[in-house]
This record gives structure tokens, C-alpha cells and sequence, in this order.
């Protein structure tokens, strides 16, 4: 018990299904924690419901989803339905990687509140995680 | 609030969750729910798993609950990993080598960041850690932070201390402090498809004859953990540690001296708090200046900042 414990923003780095790009999760993983956030990252191959289970468990405040497969239309929809078998409907949605252009809406339809995509300077992305999350 | 206390103890994970999150922060709100919990817990067997940087811990942690699984027994996890000293962030990876426990019921893992706390741990651990004992598990198992020679702080908090060795460290083990060898109850040499395994166990042997006679040696066990080997004769060893402490009754010595160490360190805590906001900033910068300055010692700064609660 030295200073009293401050609260802290979490957040959840997943890479979902059998994606092995795990260079890009790791760069905001490490831009996060950089930018002060307790960040969870659980490493690659993981299903839509080990996804929402960790974040249950982690009681995160965001989840980011990184994926260059190009499965994110298959797979994001079904953790998004994890999430909500769960009662974890009250996080923060955003992803990054290889999505087109077109798959925008369909993204934003599902409940993700951004997409970064390559070249995306890593600042933007802890000062979005700082606007979105309310303490 | 009363709401999620409920929910807690109807044995909702989320509600679990939640808890663990403002006990953690250390909010007021999370202050009552320890207050509210406390009386549920005591039950569990709270073992400690601490080594160095990449001895396998959170490997072994895993491979620990899927015996227990195995068992029958349902196990809560809290891994610690340490937060970055310049930015106060921390990553948490510890779940990356837990996969195989991902989807079971009986087994719910948190990651935690040491938020400043020295010795390997949490400020905030042994309430995480009453509150995941009040939530039923028949165990808690606790991941410290990679630890060096002396955080020994956890020995504080477990029941059983399992310390992780390696081989092919051998030259270590000469320099090895009696300080972190002394808090094991149970004794691992992890990584033993490595070459080297049974030279470190007859180290450690040659190591631990030269404990005190009278006081209890710790087993040595031999894991692969990446394997799940040698798991069934760690959770037997733990076990037989557990009975000892029952039989010889330092499991009562134990919670005392625990339960000493916790209200005097929360105890610590409020009286500072008090002092500081009993003391305008400018009052304690003007006493700081004058100990800078070499015009007044530290002891008589600090007194005339304790009288301000005393009485
Ligand atoms: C390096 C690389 C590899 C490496 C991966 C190494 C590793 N461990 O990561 C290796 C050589 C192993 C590899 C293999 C393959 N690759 Co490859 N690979 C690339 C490459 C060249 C760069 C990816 C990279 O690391 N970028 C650097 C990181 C830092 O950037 P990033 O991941 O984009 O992340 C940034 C943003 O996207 C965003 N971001 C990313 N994730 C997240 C998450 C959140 C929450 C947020 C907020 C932001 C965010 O922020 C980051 C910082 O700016 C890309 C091409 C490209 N230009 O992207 C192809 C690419 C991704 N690969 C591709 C393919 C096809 C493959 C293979 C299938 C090839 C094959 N046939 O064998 C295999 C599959 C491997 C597997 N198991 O999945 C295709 C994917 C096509 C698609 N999706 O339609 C690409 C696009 C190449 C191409 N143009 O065809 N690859
Ligand atoms: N060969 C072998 N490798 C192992 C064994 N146990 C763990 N490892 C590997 O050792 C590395 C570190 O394992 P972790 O479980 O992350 O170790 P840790 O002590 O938790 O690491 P930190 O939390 O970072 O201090 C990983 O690559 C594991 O796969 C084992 O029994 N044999
Ligand atoms: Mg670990």
C-alpha cells in the first residue's frame, strides 16, 4: 500500500481466428501501454469466444480487434454476438489491419467506432481511446 | 451496488468481474464491497507462484488449474505483470499461455498490473484476492510479477509459495539469496526437458540441507509444464504442504500473521491519507524546503506533520 491504486483505462488486443499478422497488435499494444493504459493482449488464433470470455474476465473498457486475413466479416459479427451472451455491452468497439474501404459501413453497423488501417500513426489511436472511454 | 453484491454471490462472473474492478481501484465503492465480502471468504487455498523472468509461471499456473480441473475443483487466477514505472501502462500477457483454460466454466483468470507496488505484487492484491476466495473457488492461485531475489512479499499473501527454477541457470543458484529460497513450500524445477534438470534438483537438495534442522524442507518437483508433466505430483505436493499447515497448526499462524501484516500496511495507508489532508500542500512544500535546506531534519518534519492528526 504505497499511493493509492489509480484507475486506469483496460483494454483488450485481440487477433481473432487464424491470423498469424501479429506485428500491428503488437505495435498498438505496446503504443497503448505507452500512453498509459493497462492493456490485455491475448496473442493469436483466438475464436470469437475466448475473445468476449477474456473480456468478460478482464472487465476491459475497449476491445480492439486486429486482423489482415480479411476473415473480419465472418468473424466480427460472431463476436459481437459473444459479447452480448455475455452482458458485455457496454465497451468500446474499434479495429484495425487490412479492411477495405467498402466493409466501413458494415463495420459501424455492427457497433466499431473506428478502423485504423496501415500507416495509421499510433498516436491517433491512444488519443482515440482517451476521447472514447469515460472514467 | 447492493444489486451487483447480490449477483456476485449468486455466482455471476460479470458481477466478479466488476467487483474485482473497483476493489482494484481502490474506490470507496470497492472499499464496501471488501467490507461486505470479507466475511465470505477463508476458504480457499491461496497458492503463490513466483520465479524468475520466463521460468514458465504462467505456463505452469495453467497446466495447475487443468489438474485441479482434472480434480474436480474449480480455480480463480490473478497473474500480475509489472506497470511501466515512466508511463504508469502496463501489457498483460500472462493469458497467452492459459489458452487451454479459455472456455471453462470452472476457471476464471484476471490480469493485473503492479501499479507501483514493490515485491512482485499488487497494491490491491490481497483484496482481489479475498474477493475471489469469497466468490467460492476451491482455489486462487497468484502469478507474481518475474521476480528477482527478494520479493518475498508474497509469502504474505499464499498459503503455499511454489518457487520456479530452470536448468542451465546452475551458476545461479550459488548466488541465489537464502531470502527467496526460504519463502518456498514447494520447490518446481520447470523446463525439465532441458538438459541440466536433475543436477539443479541435486543442487537444490545440497542447498536446502543446509536449513535449520527442525523446519519444514520443501519438496522438489520436477515439470514439464508445457507438457501438463509432472502436474499430478506438484498438486500432490501442495496438497501434502496444506496438511501440514493444518496439522501443525501454522495455518492459524499464518492468517495471524497475514492478517497483522494486511491491517497495519491499510492502517499505514489511512493515517498518511489523513496527514495530507490535514496539511495544506503549501504547509508540507514550506516543511520540505527547510529539510532541503538542511534547516530542519526529516524526523522533526515528519513529527510536526503526525501531530497534525494526533490527539
Ligand atoms: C509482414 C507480413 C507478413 C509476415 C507476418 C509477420 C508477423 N508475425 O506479423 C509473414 C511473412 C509471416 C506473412 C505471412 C502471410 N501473409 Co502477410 N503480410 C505482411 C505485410 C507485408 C505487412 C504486415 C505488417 O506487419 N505491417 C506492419 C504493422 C505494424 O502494420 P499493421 O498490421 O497494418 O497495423 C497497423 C494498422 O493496420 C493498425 N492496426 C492493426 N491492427 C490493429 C488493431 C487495433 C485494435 C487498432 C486500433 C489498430 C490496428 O495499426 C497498426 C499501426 O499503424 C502485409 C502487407 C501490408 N502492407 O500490410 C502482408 C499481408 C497482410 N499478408 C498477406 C498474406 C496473403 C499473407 C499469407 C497468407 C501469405 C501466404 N500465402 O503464405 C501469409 C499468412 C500468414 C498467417 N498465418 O496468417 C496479405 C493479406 C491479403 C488480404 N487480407 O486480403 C497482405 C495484405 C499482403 C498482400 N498485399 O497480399 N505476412
Ligand atoms: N521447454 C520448455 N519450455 C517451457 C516450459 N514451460 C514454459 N516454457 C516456455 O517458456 C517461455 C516462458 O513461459 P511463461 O509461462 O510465459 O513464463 P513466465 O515465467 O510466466 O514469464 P513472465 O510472466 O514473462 O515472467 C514460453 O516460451 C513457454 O512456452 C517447459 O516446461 N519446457
Ligand atoms: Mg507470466
Amino acid at each position: 500500500m504505497t499511493s493509492p491504486a489509480a484507475t486506469k483505462i483496460r483494454v483488450l488486443i485481440a487477433k481473432p481466428g487464424l491470423d498469424g499478422h501479429d506485428r500491428g497488435a503488437k505495435v498498438v499494444a505496446r503504443a497503448l501501454r505507452d500512453g498509459g493504459c493497462e492493456v490485455i493482449y491475448t496473442g493469436i488464433r483466438q475464436t470469437p469466444q475466448m475473445i468476449a470470455e477474456a473480456a468478460l474476465q478482464e472487465d476491459v473498457d475497449v476491445v480492439g480487434l486486429s486482423i489482415l486475413s480479411g476473415a473480419h466479416l465472418e468473424l466480427f459479427p460472431r463476436i459481437v454476438a459473444e459479447l452480448k451472451n455475455r452482458g458485455v455491452d457496454d465497451v468500446v468497439l474499434f479495429c484495425g489491419g487490412i479492411i477495405p474501404e467498402e466493409d466501413t459501413k458494415a463495420l459501424e453497423d455492427l457497433g466499431f467506432k473506428a478502423i485504423f488501417r496501415p500507416g495509421t500513426n499510433t498516436q491517433d489511436i491512444v488519443k482515440f481511446v482517451y476521447e472514447n472511454v469515460t472514467k | 451496488m447492493d444489486d451487483l453484491v447480490e449477483r456476485f454471490l449468486r455466482g455471476e462472473r460479470r458481477a466478479l468481474s466488476r467487483v474485482i474492478t473497483r476493489v482494484e481501484n481502490a474506490t470507496p465503492e470497492g472499499r464496501e464491497y471488501v467490507r461486505q465480502l470479507f466475511p465470505h471468504s477463508g476458504k480457499a487455498h491461496i497458492i503463490g507462484i513466483t520465479g524468475g523472468a520466463g521460468s514458465g509461471k504462467s505456463t505452469l499456473t495453467g497446466a495447475l488449474a487443468a489438474e485441479y480441473r482434472k480434480r474436480g475443483k474449480t480455480v480463480g487466477i490473478v497473474a500480475v505483470d509489472p506497470s511501466s514505472p515512466f508511463t504508469q501502462g502496463a501489457i498483460l500477457g500472462d493469458r497467452i499461455r492459459m489458452q487451454d483454460l479459455a472456455l471453462d466454466e470452472g476457471v476464471y483468470m484476471r490480469s493485473m498490473a503492479s501499479r507501483g507496488a514493490l515485491g512482485g505484487l499488487a497494491p490491491t492484491i490481497d483484496d482481489v484476492v479475498a474477493v475471489m476466495d469469497a466468490f467460492g473457488f476451491d482455489y486462487v492461485l497468484i502469478e507474481t510479477v518475474g521476480a528477482g531475489q527478494d520479493e518475498v512479499e508474497i509469502a504474505g499473501t499464499a498459503l503455499t509459495t511454489i518457487l520456479v527454477n530452470n536448468p542451465g541457470t546452475g551458476d545461479d543458484i550459488q548466488a541465489m539469496k537464502a531470502g527467496i529460497i526460504e519463502i518456498a513450500d514447494v520447490l518446481v524445477v520447470n523446463k525439465a526437458d532441458h538438459p541440466g534438470a536433475d543436477v539443479l534438483v541435486s543442487q537444490l537438495q545440497a542447498l536446502l540441507s543446509l536449513a535449520p534442522p527442525g523446519s519444514r524442507r520443501p519438496e522438489i518437483v520436477k515439470t514439464t509444464a508445457v507438457r501438463g508433466e509432472g502436474l499430478d505430483k506438484l498438486a500432490d505436493a501442495i496438497e501434502q504442504h496444506r496438511q501440514w499447515l493444518e496439522s501443525s497448526g501454522t495455518i492459524d499462524q499464518c492468517r495471524n500473521d497475514d492478517a497483522r501484516h494486511q491491517v497495519l500496511s491499510i492502517a499505514r495507508a489511512i493515517l498518511l491519507e489523513r496527514i495530507r489532508a490535514a496539511t495544506p500542500e503549501a504547509d508540507l512544500q514550506a516543511l520540505v524546503e527547510r529539510v532541503a535546506s538542511r534547516d530542519l531534519d526529516p524526523h522533526t518534519a515528519a513529527e510536526e506533520l503526525a501531530a497534525a492528526v494526533s490527539s
